[in-house]
């Protein structure tokens, strides 16, 4: 009876050594394909010999000019500038969405009033409009206020920009609501016996709890101005001086109708991996709360 | 049949039960239906008809303070010594005057034809010279008119609210009830009516930068906007229902048999599209997860974080990235090359370039999934999966009937919202391929090319606003069905008040 069980189970432990090394190899293949991309964006940014594409990965010559190109305020391509421009705006947008997002979601997650369904059907619809749609009739009245075009000054597009990246902050409640959902009602209840009112319980006690989406926020509305291409590159238009990161690496790629890649690759590594590392460093400082954000807000059991 | 007999039932004997059950209550379920009508007109008749009684009884039955709000607004208040309300309606009164009269009337008055006299030059007696008239500009007509008719709705929701509060403050001062004094009023907006401070600012914005902008682009998809009717050149007017006739192919002169096929085309292959990059997404990403997860694998951390890279590099670089590396030049067609296989090149072949914008989807979304499923999957209850295994089932079987079931479950929000935004997914396709192949017979679009991101070229590249307000239009509509559809049947939005 003994010598079975031992050597059942020794068969068992076999089997999940078997099984272990099948899943690390498949995990080590599905990180190299994922890492991949990123590890060839790095060994092309130092690449010195030519600035085109090419079929192969390590660099002939190293270089470090790639980099230093990128350091420019005023030529026609001001990388430097639009590196600043998107920094801007996305440290005012981040400030002001992040206020208006956990406004918003503590009213609707906490208190009830006539309008809030309304408030939150009216939302739930508009979401389901095209985004981009909103954006045609936005552009001509910004242009009318004289913010783009080609006389506009140079802050126009991006203050524009800010505008409406805020202006959306309500759509964005979700996660958040989600994430007051589950603190329980009775800690604002005991606040109010205390004597406390509205105000004084969403600034110290629901927020301070609330550490982990708060951080979450401020990540996601941080980051997104720096991905978004689709409304940059529309309001931006060819006003290259206040273009944003997005919009000008874009241009580095298909710009001049397909020319300027042969011309800029290399230099569109180098700006990208400039780009991406502030932004990787955020994440990997902040990996745990956005972990928590995107399972604890957005999908609730 | 009672449940005990239900459940006796063999499957395919249940599925007939139920199959019959249906066709059999159609015809009660459809009575019931016509008999719940006047029920519910009744119910919208007294929701229609509450402020106007109101209104009605104001007049009637107000003293002369109230009878004066009717036409100086807040003038009930203000003599009531609520000052701040009173003074606030009463600019609001007279701000919207001054807007209307200065400035709205001259674009509403427009609004039915969106202007009729061209830019044009006019013989001047007095200088000897012609002078150049403007002219109407539609777009601004339209845009300005829009923006007008939502400051009327408000004025008159806030007209309303004022004769309310009138009347309802002088019922409350003939009985010597207590008014709020302009203290209680900021006191309140930080309590009770906390919500109104709030949210003042971001209802504001989403007013003026999305509801304004959206009832506007309504509006364009029932005119002729389009790059021959520019203005401030050229003047556009109202089309009806053209531009919808054009989409669903009843109108096939010349250009617009294109336009017809087009749509077709993009919108099947939208829905196509969607359907699989979501649940690719979401099936590998839970595969991952539950992989990464597994009881003895280690460095569970290291491999998320691996994942996490893919999600901290900004989405547009690594896109441009990957349609650089896949391009026929490109480093994966060398490698290709090197190894003696045939190139391959998404620019060439549609159905080849669909699966590849599918498969570089797998590459962005998956993390995200593996992200998001990994707390739901730690919170299956464990003693579910050890009975199982008692019961002599192997892993599959219990991936198939406790893992997918539960996460299923929990999930379906999230996967609609997944769909519904893959339906839009404009960086993907825009920035993968930028819609290529390109079809001869499509107009501006390419095969890759979803709705959206044609609707994006018709607007960027054609300046053909009418048929963009049209299509997205449709998009709305689509989007709208299937989220009704999922939604109703989803317990996770309807029972909201349960979760806290």
């Amino acid at each position: 009876m003994n010598n079975l069980n031992t050597r059942k189970t020794s068969s068992m432990k076999a089997r999940r050594i078997i099984s272990n090394t099948f899943i690390y190899i498949i995990l080590v293949i599905i990180s190299i394909i994922w890492i991949f991309p990123f590890v060839y964006l790095l060994l092309q940014s130092f690449r010195g010999e030519s600035t085109h594409v090419v079929g192969y990965m390590i660099p002939q010559k190293w270089t470090l000019d790639n980099y230093k190109a990128l350091f420019d305020f005023s030529g026609q391509y001001p990388f430097m500038r639009w590196y600043l421009t998107t920094l801007v705006i996305a440290l005012v947008s981040c400030i002001f969405q992040t206020i208006f997002v956990l406004m918003t979601s503590y009213c609707l997650s906490r208190m009830r009033f006539k309008a809030r369904k309304g408030i939150m059907k009216l939302i739930l619809i508009i979401g389901m409009f095209p985004g981009f749609l909103s954006m045609i009739a936005i552009y001509f009245v910004i242009k009318q206020l004289g913010l783009i075009g080609n006389d506009a000054p140079n802050f126009g597009g991006p203050l524009a920009l800010i505008l409406v990246y805020i202006a959306g902050s309500a759509t964005q409640y979700y996660i958040v609501k989600g994430f007051f959902d589950t603190i329980p009602k009775s800690l604002d209840e005991a606040a109010m016996i205390d004597g406390a009112n509205r105000n004084t319980i969403f600034w110290k006690i629901i927020l301070p709890l609330s550490k982990p989406i708060v951080i979450y926020t401020i990540l996601i509305t941080f980051v997104a101005p720096w991905g978004d291409f689709m409304l940059s590159s529309y309001i931006l238009g060819t006003k290259q001086s206040s273009w944003t990161v997005a919009v000008g690496l874009q241009n580095w790629l298909t710009g001049n109708n397909g020319q300027n890649i042969s011309k800029f690759f290399t230099r569109f590594c180098s700006g990208a991996v400039f780009t991406s590392i502030p932004i990787m460093v955020l994440f990997f400082l902040l990996q745990r709360y956005y972990v928590e954000g995107i399972t604890g807000g957005s999908v609730k059991g | 049949m009672d449940s005990y007999a239900y459940l006796g039932l063999s499957k395919p004997r249940r599925f007939l039960f139920k199959t019959r059950n249906f066709f059999v209550s159609i015809p009660k379920k459809t009575l019931s239906f016509f008999k719940s009508i006047p029920s519910k007109f009744v119910k919208i008749g007294k929701k229609v008809s509450k402020p106007f009684i109101e209104i009605k009884d104001a007049l009637v039955y107000g003293d002369l303070k109230t009878r004066l709000s009717f036409i100086f607004m807040g003038f009930g208040l203000f003599t009531r010594k609520e000052f701040l309300k009173g003074i606030l309606f009463f600019l609001f009164e007279i701000i919207f005057g001054l807007f209307m009269g200065f400035w709205g009337r001259k674009y509403l008055s427009k609004f039915g034809s969106l202007g009729t006299e061209l830019p044009h030059e006019v013989w001047d007696e007095a200088t000897q010279s012609y002078i150049y008239v403007k002219g109407d500009n539609s777009l601004l007509i339209l845009l300005y008119g829009t923006v007008c008719l939502v400051v009327i709705l408000g004025f008159i929701y806030t007209y309303y609210q004022n004769i309310k509060s009138s009347y309802k403050l002088q019922q409350i001062s003939n009985v010597g009830g207590k008014i709020e004094t302009t203290k209680d009023v900021f006191k309140s907006l930080a309590d009770r009516e906390y919500h109104k401070t709030l949210l003042a600012i971001p209802m504001l914005g989403l007013v003026t930068f999305t509801i304004i902008p959206l009832i506007f682009m309504i509006f364009i998809a029932f005119t002729n906007w389009d790059k021959g009717h520019l203005p401030p050149e050229h003047l556009f007017t109202w089309s009806g229902l053209s531009n919808f006739d054009i989409l669903l192919g009843k109108n096939v002169l010349g250009e617009n048999a294109k336009f017809a096929y087009t749509f077709k085309d993009a919108l099947l292959w939208t829905l196509v599209w969607a359907f699989f990059a979501t649940f690719s997404n979401y099936f590998l990403g839970m595969i991952l997860a539950l992989v990464i997860n597994k009881k003895g694998i280690k460095f569970k951390k290291f491999w998320r974080t691996i994942l996490v890279t893919t999600i901290a590099v900004p989405q547009f670089v690594s896109l441009l990235l990957i349609s650089q590396m896949f391009s026929s030049g490109g480093i994966v067609n060398h490698m290709l090359e090197l190894m003696g296989l045939p190139k391959l090149v998404y620019a060439m072949n549609t159905v080849w370039a669909r699966i590849f914008v599918i498969i570089i989807n797998i590459w962005v979304g998956v993390p995200y999934t593996v992200l998001s499923c990994t707390g739901i999957l730690m919170n299956i209850p464990n003693d579910l999966y050890e009975s199982a295994r008692i019961d002599g089932a192997g892993p599959f079987k219990m991936y198939m009937k406790i893992t997918l079931p539960y996460m299923m479950f929990v999930m379906g929000p999230y996967l609609i919202s997944q769909f519904i935004g893959n339906i839009n997914n404009f960086n993907v396709i825009f920035l993968l391929t930028g819609g290529v192949p390109v079809n001869s017979d499509k107009l501006i679009g390419g095969d890759t090319d979803l709705l959206i991101t044609w609707l994006y070229k018709l607007t960027v590249n054609e300046n053909n606003y009418k048929m963009a307000s049209a299509i997205g239009i449709v998009v709305f509509i689509i989007v709208a069905v299937i989220s009704m559809i999922f939604y109703s049947k989803s317990n996770a939005v309807k029972n909201e008040e349960d979760f806290q």
